[in-house]
């Protein structure tokens, strides 16, 4: 990236070239990964209904990847590494502030709300 | 559905004539001398047909220089207001002793502390820190302009949306009453059901658009946009705490956007959120506002210690040292400043695990500061220091923030907190760090870089003057409250009964006296260069013998920064150019591809800010009709082909063969 002089014709080589195929695969798992939480919601397929909302926070979770990777482009090496490490730090700090406020909270009640903790 | 429909209601909402503080001398006093002062400016603009000039070369365009320029006069600007705050509380509370009620009854006082803290961070230090990143960063890493030009100026005029929206407050209705981070019950609509707080929210969140922007466009600018040879390690300092600063606001902003939405829903669409029915709770908004505000201490101070970090390097004559420890040191804290937010509510009522976790990072993360601060000192040792005004401030932030820091560790202390939590010892503490630090670093910057983006350098004397005044008032202001937070009194209180405390109250007022000097100092001192820009020109563009890029360009620097994209070898590139015996390239120009300035950032923000407005009043009608525009201006505005322009070749020849010229007079 450093190499070239900044002259605004160069901006296309950095754009990854993709393919009607990629897109279309990515839609049919889009498509999957949606219709099948639904599937589970609207057809009371599992007995509890935690273990569906966690089965389906997992199809979330993969559909999130799908997406990144088939609609967005984005691996290992894609913008000399750092859509991977701008990747990695969101991961870090979504982590922090979920975890972290969970605990805080949770903490929080079982010393402020005895009560509420039963 | 029609027969009750009120005309006025739908246009106006809740905005009557009683919005307006008649009854308030002090205001309504304020409102004269503003509006005598406003209708001066615009007659004198009138007069003498700036409008025009204005218009076109500084509130439309997208150069960056110009852009990172009217941030720091916006930042300034506010400074003033911010700072009649702080004294009006310091006289008040010198007063309201016993008898003495003071002369701010408590509603007003209440507005007056808030606005001070919202004022001093959204639309002080963050303007300040953001033009100064916004004027160098691009001539640091040697490049023409930002990554999006246009964003930059619509980023700016949010920002400056949401100052005005927040001026506004001032004469129409009133600002909110809750403290600067606005916490629930006591900002829910049923402890706080006037404008206050909604003027609260959508100020900040009207500029919450331009800080976040901003910090994208900064962010990529640094990422994508570096001379060739600019390796991540051969960037200048203040690069990259800008780049680590940029981060923090592109990761911590939308929390705060988030947190304030559901504070907004919450007063709106009577959901519950934070409420203490309905399964709401308070503590909620209190733990994420500070996933946000953490960070956001340290958004302020990184690009500050970037500004000390040049500075002690030029002023030493010396690379600074251990570079690479400076920049680990950034980033550790980059990472480290999310991990620590619960130091700010370690009363809530967590228990002893939670308590000391974040005891124990808040702790950890004076270490890396540590390290910066004994780089500069091992900077300094053995260097030729000259002891201009940019070093004195700096110096005087080595002392004054290393006292803060160290205030800041006992806080962090959870047992000593839970003495010295929200007491006057808190106060002295932030301000010693955000004076001590931010504000100190943001003045040497100012007076550093001033010449390049002007052409000439600030006056010495008046410089100094300022400096001292500054220096000797912030602890007359500040260490009588360290004294009184540690026998115990609290923040935000406006009538004392014990008249033993009346003193230390007297010594701050005084202090904030000297502050006001020092102010004014500065302020005379913007005058008097001026009128001497003649004698204090710098032609050279390299006036301190600098040792990054910005200093190879002229002073103020050309529209297109650099006629060719320098290329750089080493860290400090433009001290080691001129090692070199650089030549400065005298032909074989070619014409420079350039953005177009634009009317629609000014726009755009302005029909934000009546969106802004017709939402607190309860303007439906208003606030739809303007929604609409809104969204109509900004497509419109894609259609506009004409964004771009070429300075032809002979232009850049001129522009350059006039430098060759001053040069060879120099």
């Amino acid at each position: 990236m450093s190499e070239h002089t900044h002259d605004h014709d160069h901006h296309d080589a950095d754009i990854p070239h993709v393919s009607l195929k990629e897109y279309a695969t990515g839609f049919v798992l889009a498509v999957i990964l949606t219709v099948i939480p639904f599937w589970l919601v609207m057809g009371d397929v599992l007995e509890s209904s935690t273990t569906t909302v966690m089965v389906i926070l997992g199809f979330a979770l993969v559909q999130i990847v799908v997406h990144m990777v088939f609609f967005l482009h984005m691996n290992f090496h894609s913008e000399g590494g750092w859509n991977m490490l701008a990747l990695i730090f969101t991961l870090i700090l979504v982590f922090i502030t979920l975890a972290g406020s969970l605990w805080v909270m949770h903490n929080l009640n079982v010393n402020m709300m005895p009560g509420m903790m039963d | 559905m029609f027969e009750n429909l009120d005309l006025t209601k739908l246009i106006f909402g809740r905005l009557t004539w009683d919005a307006i503080p008649f009854h308030d001398p002090i205001i309504l006093g304020t409102f004269a001398v503003v509006a005598l002062g406003g209708i001066a400016l615009l007659a004198a603009l009138t007069r003498y047909k700036l409008w025009g000039y204005l218009w076109n070369e500084w509130f439309t365009t997208i150069d960056h220089k110009k852009i990172g320029i009217m941030y720091i006069i916006l930042g300034l600007v506010m400074l003033l207001r911010g700072f009649a705050d702080a004294i009006m509380m310091r006289l008040h509370q010198a007063m309201a002793f016993g008898d003495s009620t003071g002369y701010l009854p408590p509603h007003h006082y209440d507005q007056i502390f808030t606005a001070h803290g919202v004022i001093m961070i959204f639309f002080v230090a963050m303007p300040l820190v953001t033009g100064i990143m916004n004027y160098l960063i691009p001539l640091q890493i040697g490049t023409r302009d930002v990554a999006f030009p246009f964003l930059n100026n619509f980023s700016f005029w949010m920002t400056t949306g949401g100052a005005a929206l927040m001026m506004v407050s001032l004469f129409i209705g009133e600002f909110a009453k809750t403290g600067w981070l606005a916490y629930p019950p006591l900002s829910g609509i049923l402890q706080s059901p006037g404008v206050g707080v909604d003027y609260y929210i959508w100020a900040l969140q009207i500029a919450g658009v331009g800080t976040l922007l901003s910090g994208v466009n900064l962010l990529v600018t640094i990422v994508k946009m570096r001379a060739p040879g600019m390796s991540l390690m051969k960037m200048p300092v203040f690069t990259w705490t800008s780049l680590c600063t940029n981060i923090l606001i592109v990761a911590a902003f939308p929390v705060l956007t988030a947190v304030l939405g559901m504070l907004t829903m919450d007063r709106y669409l009577d959901t519950a959120f934070f409420t203490n029915d309905l399964g709401g709770n308070a503590m909620m908004y209190v733990n994420l506002i500070w996933i946000w505000g953490h960070p956001e201490v340290y958004i302020l101070i990184l690009p500050v210690f970037g500004i000390f970090s040049e500075i002690v390097a030029t002023y030493s004559r010396k690379p600074l040292f251990g570079y690479t420890s400076m920049v680990y040191a950034t980033v550790v804290i980059t990472v480290l400043s999310y991990l620590v937010w619960l130091h700010h509510f370690f009363t809530m009522g967590s228990g002893a695990s939670v308590n000391s976790f974040f005891g124990i990072t808040t702790m950890i993360i004076s270490i890396p500061t540590g390290a910066k601060i004994f780089n500069w000192l091992f900077t300094m040792f053995r260097g030729r220091i000259k002891f201009d005004v940019p070093m004195l401030w700096t110096l005087g932030f080595m002392v004054t923030f290393v006292i803060g820091g160290m205030t800041g560790v006992l806080l962090a202390v959870p047992p000593v907190d839970f003495v010295l939590h929200n007491s006057l010892f808190l106060i002295a503490h932030f301000h010693n760090v955000i004076i001590g630090g931010v504000l100190f670093g943001l003045f040497a910057g100012i007076t550093y870089w001033f010449p390049k983006a002007t052409g000439y350098k600030l006056d010495e004397f008046w410089g100094k003057l300022s400096f001292w005044f500054w220096l000797i008032g912030f602890y007359f202001a500040f260490m009588p409250l360290y004294v009184l937070g540690l026998m115990g009194v609290t923040r935000r209180v406006s009538h004392f009964e014990d008249q033993s405390l009346q003193i230390w109250f007297q010594i701050a007022a005084f202090g904030a006296v000297l502050i006001a000097v020092g102010i004014a100092a500065f302020a005379i001192q913007l005058i008097v260069s001026f009128r001497r820009r003649e004698a204090l020109v710098d032609e050279t563009g390299d006036p301190w013998d600098g040792r990054t890029l910005e200093w190879s360009t002229s002073s103020p620097p050309p529209p297109y920064n650099f006629a060719f994209t320098p290329r750089v070898h080493d860290l400090d590139a433009w001290w080691q150019m001129k090692q070199h015996g650089f030549q400065r390239p005298e032909s074989g120009f070619i014409p420079i591809h350039m953005p177009k300035g634009t009317w629609a950032g000014i726009v755009l923000s302005g029909i934000s800010v009546v969106i802004g407005f017709a939402l607190i009043w309860h303007m439906w009608l208003v606030a739809g009709v303007s929604f609409v525009a809104l969204i109509g201006t900004a497509i419109y505005h894609t259609f506009n082909y004409d964004r771009d322009y070429y300075i032809p070749a002979e232009e850049v020849e001129r522009i350059e063969a006039e430098r060759t010229r001053v040069l060879a007079n120099v």
